[in-house]
């Protein structure tokens, strides 16, 4: 028996686990798990649990329904929220079918080999998410959300109740030994923002998806509701999930160079230029609902246009001031906090990549607001926005050839699919901007 | 019973008379095949490295640390090279200089057994009010339980039994993860952030940041075997 696996049996039998959770996520990013006794284990372990996979969004395949989720034991974790005596911990799984063969339709498996890429050619990715949600009164929400304040950014102690759930939720995922960095109370009311230390890509993509729920468990225990939904009230700002982002050569930052007057690398610049030629393309991707596309609209400091600036919210990509070598870092402003992980960071270290390898030029930096221009200032100038709709957004990636290959045949098929789906769903709808708008009117 | 192997092609007679006074089994090995051969099924439970040459002393050492990373490697070296072995740390425990005095070597042999039979491989490390259970994978910091990911148990294990040690990234890297994680280096710095959150504000500085060389457990030591 491996060490990995032997730490995670002796430390469920001292420490009196009762259930294990084996976790996993769905194309869409909807985390799923399945419980596990103590006495199931180690054949978990060693041969992985087998599900029907039908019923997963993304998974389905009538002729192969039957899948293994094999548990990763090196994310074996004791969840600091249940109950101290019964305690319960979970992995995350990797899927495979019953062969043992990678399964392509398991987003984690997507980041693998985006990752295995990124290692073949000497490079380790590292990602740092901000990640914007919003408190709502009803925790069963069907109606209008109802704020829980009217605090906005930085406030002290405004925010009251929503604060506290966002600190006792903090200090969980310390205890689960997630880092934060800051965590505040956004501009918007009852929006709030928990900033996550950076770690390897594959790390951070399991921890969105433990913080997701992390916030949700803690707002739901409060009686509120805990939404990443990136639009979720007109007026005010949508919820973003900002990412910063690095590329290591061992222990080397390769996107610095202390020649250049940025600190930038030539590594760095073609990464950025990888991004701005496929940000239209991986759209669907780190933006993936109707709704996505409400929060990019001009004003509300989203960010809409395909450019790179330093310190300025109105490009997608952002340099932030790097204080060190080590802190040199690329932010991507574009994915909201509803997208899934995995697919996420895949598609942004392929285009990354594909700049380097492709040797892109970078354009030249933005140093406007960008908001100010106009439709022909910004033709002028060659910038183009990203895609307005979710529409638009499957016709661009449908044509990518470099979005096929990163997400693979099997999801790229079914993710279009079932995007093309849910816009026809949402085209068919009536708004309630249509009731208040043409009802009295027409 | 501890079985030690001594790498060498003739082994020196004062070599030969230090092991018999510390009441060590050996046995010789002039190549790695034959080291592997002759090894124990337990493997061996530590090896004195001399080599025909230093080269093929380091060599011997690199390939033993793939085997097995807890084998302790006492590496005898000669003098005109003892200063090579600052950028290569990592691949022996000890070393002795060559040509070397009979009563230092017995003690950095006695040293070697002690730590190789139980001393360094205790069941229970305590550090502190940090406590590891090495038999049972536990960690508690003034009792209370750590719960940690493997690969941080791992880490911490590997800085509680070196205290006062100064460890570079890459050398975690190599001796704790081996080398096939996506993160790199910098995974170590990750790491070592969650296993500070864990050990709780009180406890996190017992994990040291040495600036631009990586990270100390605990105190330097008062005598430290690496100064002599």
């Amino acid at each position: 028996m491996e060490r990995p696996q032997d730490y995670v049996l002796r430390t469920v039998e001292e420490r009196g686990v009762r259930f294990i959770q084996l976790w996993f996520t769905d194309v869409l990013g909807t985390s799923k798990a399945f419980s596990i006794t103590a006495a199931e284990l180690e054949n978990a372990l060693e041969e992985g649990m087998s599900f029907d996979g039908s019923a997963i969004e993304g998974f389905s395949r009538i002729q192969e329904s039957d899948m293994l989720a094999k548990p990763d034991p090196e994310t074996f974790q004791i969840l600091p929220w249940k109950e101290v005596d019964k305690p319960v911990a979970r992995m995350f799984c990797d899927i495979t079918r019953l062969d043992g063969t990678p399964f392509e339709g398991d987003p984690r498996y997507v980041l693998r080999r985006a990752l295995q890429r990124a290692q073949d050619s000497g490079y380790s990715f590292f990602a740092a998410p901000e990640v914007e949600f919003f408190y709502f009164a009803d925790n069963q929400p069907t109606g209008a959300p109802q704020t829980l304040d009217q605090g906005s950014y930085f406030d002290l102690e405004v925010s009251g109740k929503g604060g506290a759930i966002r600190k006792r939720t903090v200090l969980a995922l310390e205890d689960m030994g997630i880092p934060v960095e800051y965590n505040q109370h956004e501009d918007s009311p009852s929006q709030h923002e928990i900033d996550l230390r950076h770690t390897d890509a594959l790390t951070m993509a399991d921890t969105l998806m433990t913080m997701r729920l992390v916030v949700k468990e803690f707002a739901n225990e409060a009686g509120v509701h805990a939404t990443f939904m990136p639009k979720p009230l007109s007026g005010v700002q949508g919820s973003g999930m900002h990412t910063h982002f690095s590329l290591y050569r061992g222990e080397t930052n390769a996107f610095y160079d202390a020649n250049d007057p940025n600190g930038l690398s030539t590594v760095a610049k073609q990464f950025i230029a990888g991004i701005l030629r496929h940000a239209r393309e991986m759209s669907a991707v780190t933006n993936q609902w109707v709704n996505s596309y409400k929060r990019l609209v001009v004003g509300y400091e989203a960010p809409i246009y395909v450019a790179w600036a330093r310190n300025n919210g109105s490009a997608i990509v952002n340099v932030p001031h790097a204080k060190s070598a080590e802190s040199t870092r690329i932010e991507y402003r574009a994915p909201d906090p509803a997208t899934n992980p995995y697919l996420a960071f895949a598609a942004i270290l392929s285009a990354g990549l594909d700049g380097i390898e492709q040797g892109y030029e970078i354009s030249a930096e933005t140093t406007e607001n960008l908001y100010d221009f106009t439709t022909q200032d910004l033709l002028a100038k060659g910038i183009t926005t990203l895609p307005g709709s979710l529409a638009t957004a499957i016709d661009e990636i449908e044509n990518s050839k470099l979005m096929s290959e990163v997400l693979g045949e099997h999801v790229f098929e079914w993710f279009i699919r079932n995007k093309r789906a849910e816009w026809r769903a949402y085209e068919a709808e009536v708004s309630q901007f249509e009731i208040n708008r043409y009802l009295p009117r027409l | 019973m501890a079985q030690v192997v001594v790498f060498a092609e003739s082994v020196p007679t004062e070599v030969v008379d230090a092991l018999s006074s510390v009441g060590v089994n050996w046995k010789a090995a002039a190549s790695l095949e034959t080291s592997d051969r002759l090894a124990p099924e337990a493997g061996w439970t530590a090896a004195i490295v001399i080599g025909p040459d230093f080269e093929s002393a380091i060599e011997y050492c690199r390939a033993m640390r793939e085997r097995d990373r807890q084998t302790p490697l006492l590496l005898v070296v000669p003098t005109e090279k003892a200063a090579s072995l600052e950028v290569m740390r990592d691949v022996y425990d000890d070393f002795v200089i060559s040509p070397m005095r009979a009563y230092e070597f017995e003690a950095r042999v006695k040293q070697m057994m002690w730590r190789a039979t139980g001393g360094s491989r205790p069941e229970l490390v305590e550090y502190g009010t940090l406590v590891l259970n090495l038999a049972t994978y536990q960690a508690a910091v003034a009792d209370r339980p750590l719960d940690m990911t493997y690969m941080e148990y791992e880490l911490l294990k590997h800085f509680a039994t070196n205290p006062g040690r100064t460890f570079s990234r890459e050398e975690l890297l190599r001796q704790v993860w081996g080398y096939e994680y996506y993160g790199g280096a910098r995974t170590v710095d990750v790491h070592v952030r969650r296993l500070r959150a864990k050990l709780g504000e009180e406890h996190a500085q017992l994990i040291q940041t040495v600036r631009s060389v990586g990270y100390i457990f605990g105190r330097p030591r008062w005598h430290s075997s690496d100064e002599s």
